[in-house]
């Protein structure tokens, strides 16, 4: 990744995280042999987590880690806040190493600079709503006062008005979801962690909560790291997404990256049912223009025109109207040609330019 | 020894004697030359039981059995209060003086109750937080449960004598293991992922303790605390026997010269105490919610009270939180 070190929020320096009791003779193990992750559950008893986690997310960035359950994802997020500590391996938070920070500092770390979402919501279920969104600030010792008004602030933001003094049972999943993202930016943190947020919502409360959630992202630029088992949230969520197996990160990149050259089978195996029209663009898919006319003869202006990031989608509408190719042209100027095989091919996923 | 001479290996333990009885009984000597320590703290304790019996029964029985049934009716509704109320008029058409002994009695569970509570709950946190000192507990708790009351009833006797603290402390060994062991299994059954997101947010140990793990354990807390009630009950007889008056005293002494009458009383009185306070511990463990409204004071008698004292305006403070809610 071609990301200056100082403009990550959030970096992970080769993490590795290995649970069982032998776990520092494991990861030495597998660190020198490379054992895999059967074989260290067979003779160390052990049970890889994280292996060799390295990743950085900018300010401002939506980086989503994609992974089945079981892949270590949420185990990962975790060592952010330092919920788990890592078995080797170095995170930092805005230039920060915090595996050496102490608990005090950490606790403050926690408090005020990182938001955390839950799978399961965890609200605590004998406070109210409003309780439960000032909770971080109490623990910092902040005046009631200051906290109820910080806290309705962040209420306001995900518009649950009017619901401060029910209790988290009285709400629907939808509604404590999003007194999990209150209670997340009440502190106004500078980073996110969002352990798979909408997961155990319907589909469409799940839409609602993702547009919510990009819009208050949008507007607050917090630095965020989004778990998801859903690659459609991912895609349409993240700026960069990590592809995760096995506690392997397989592949990072953009979702464009990650859809039109899968780094392996597995990864190729999750982008086959998604739908490219939005996701690739004209660029992607067409032919140069020397290509083009060496075999089918010059271009003609009457042909329809589009942007090389117009996408798919744009260029289907465009397409059905003539039985002409499409000319890909920036200010002006032909860069390449979109045939009718070309557009269905990119559909169907084979992106790279035609022969 | 003679009898190591007469080792026969089919019956070897009637030749061993490894003295276990006597230097058990080492502990009254420590008793008798500590005296003077042991004494003052006695009489503390002693003083605060007898306060409680003399406040109790200070009271006439009129407005105790109001301020009872008044207390069941916040507690645990009206149903209750009316259950406990009737309870309270039928102890004292028991006999003319079964009223006095049942207040005696009940200072004393009142008194073994409160020190339970004290002991037991650390108790039960520490082994919630700890397996290792859960695992040594464990079995401690086991035999306070199972050994007959009778085997330690002499030794206390010897350590400190007769009189109500060896009763209270006699009712302690009985009654204490329940407490800590709902302690401990209420605050290991809370939800970890809400104490998860507790350490997210900053909290420390402290914090997660009291603002997350003993509110949510209240519930199962609070049946430790009826059930210790229950035990404390159930001891008032052997307790008298180590000469703690009231109700179990009645019963021993007409158990004593066949007096099958004044035994029922008696009997009746523990029993109908036993109801009274099992309904009003139980009714604790309920929080208002659970009852259809917001806060436990939102109900029962003091709620038009609260209503009053309550300024107009529905900026209401934070709720607080923990143990207090519930009492």
């Amino acid at each position: 990744m071609s990301m200056n070190s100082d403009d990550a929020v959030i970096r992970c320096d080769g993490v590795w995280k290995i649970f069982g009791n032998r776990a520092r003779e494991a990861l030495e193990a597998v660190q020198s042999k490379g054992l895999s992750k059967d074989e260290i559950r067979d003779q160390y008893d052990c049970v890889v987590g994280v292996r060799d986690a390295t990743f950085s997310v900018g300010r401002g960035q939506i980086f989503c880690i994609m992974g089945l359950s079981g892949s270590g994802k949420s185990t990962l997020i975790r060592h952010v806040n330092r919920l788990i500590e890592p078995t080797s391996g170095a995170i930092f938070i805005e230039g920060q190493n915090i595996n050496g920070v102490s608990n005090r500092e950490l606790r403050a770390l926690r408090a005020e600079k990182i938001g955390m979402v839950f799978q399961n919501m965890a609200l605590m279920p004998h406070r109210t709503v409003l309780e439960n969104v000032a909770f971080s600030q109490e623990v910092r010792g902040h005046a009631t006062k200051e906290r109820t008004e910080t806290a309705l602030r962040a209420i306001r933001a995900v518009e649950l008005n009017g619901w401060e003094q029910k209790y988290p049972d009285e709400l629907s999943g939808g509604m404590q979801q999003r007194v999990g993202l209150a209670r997340a930016i009440a502190a106004d943190p500078s980073i996110l962690l969002m352990d798979e947020p909408f997961s155990a919502l319907d589909p469409l409360i799940r839409r609602q909560l993702q547009d919510k959630f990009m819009a208050l992202s949008a507007e607050m630029k917090k630095t965020t790291l989004f778990i998801t088992h859903d690659l459609d949230e991912a895609i349409r969520i993240g700026d960069r997404i990590a592809i995760m197996k096995d506690g392997v990160l397989v592949q990072i990149g953009t979702p464009e990256d990650i859809v039109t050259s899968p780094a392996d089978d597995y990864v190729a195996d999750f982008v086959a049912g998604i739908s490219k029209l939005e996701l690739i663009s004209a660029g992607k898919i067409m032919e140069p223009v020397d290509a083009f006319t060496e075999r089918r003869g010059s271009l003609d202006d009457a042909w329809p025109e589009a942007h090389p990031d117009h996408s798919l989608n744009e260029l289907v509408d465009l397409s059905i109207a003539t039985q002409h190719p499409i000319i890909v042209k920036v200010d002006g100027k032909p860069l390449g040609v979109v045939t009718k095989n070309a557009l269905l091919r990119g559909i169907k996923g084979d992106s790279v330019a035609a022969e | 020894m003679a009898e190591e001479q007469a080792f026969n290996p089919l019956d070897p333990f009637s030749s061993i004697n490894l003295g276990i009885a006597e230097s058990a009984d080492g502990v009254k000597q420590w008793a008798i030359s500590n005296r003077d320590i042991i004494q003052p703290v006695k009489a503390f304790f002693n003083d605060i039981v007898v306060a409680i019996d003399t406040g109790l029964n200070a009271v006439p029985p009129l407005i105790m059995l109001i301020i009872l049934t008044l207390i069941a009716w916040q507690a645990a509704g009206r149903r209750t209060a009316i259950l406990v109320g009737a309870c309270l008029v039928a102890l004292g058409l028991l006999s003319p003086d079964a009223w006095s002994l049942a207040m005696t009695t009940l200072a004393i569970v009142v008194s073994s109750v409160i020190a339970c509570f004290v002991i037991g709950l650390p108790l039960g946190i520490l082994a919630a937080k700890s397996n290792t000192f859960e695992g040594f507990l464990r079995p401690v708790l086991d035999l306070m449960q199972t050994i007959p009351a009778f085997v330690y009833l002499v030794p206390v006797v010897m350590l400190v004598g007769i009189g109500n603290v060896s009763g209270v402390i006699v009712t302690i060994v009985f009654a204490l293991p329940p407490l800590i062991r709902l302690t401990s299994l209420g605050i290991r059954g809370v939800n970890p992922s809400v104490v998860e997101a507790a350490r997210a947010f900053g909290a420390n140990s402290r914090q997660i303790l009291f603002k997350v793990e003993l509110p949510l354990a209240t519930p199962t807390i609070l049946a430790g605390v009826n059930q210790t009630i229950m035990l404390a009950l159930s001891m008032v007889v052997i307790a008298s026997m180590i000469s703690v008056k009231g109700l179990g005293n009645e019963v021993l002494r007409a158990m004593g010269r066949l007096d099958a009458g004044n035994a029922i009383v008696g009997g009746l009185g523990i029993v109908i105490l036993a109801i009274v306070l099992d309904r009003i511990s139980q009714g604790m463990g309920q929080s208002g919610r659970e009852r259809g409204v917001r806060h436990w004071y939102d109900a029962g008698p003091i709620a038009p009270l609260v209503r009053m004292l309550r300024p107009k305006s529905e900026t209401e403070p934070a709720t607080p939180v923990g143990l207090a809610t519930n009492k």
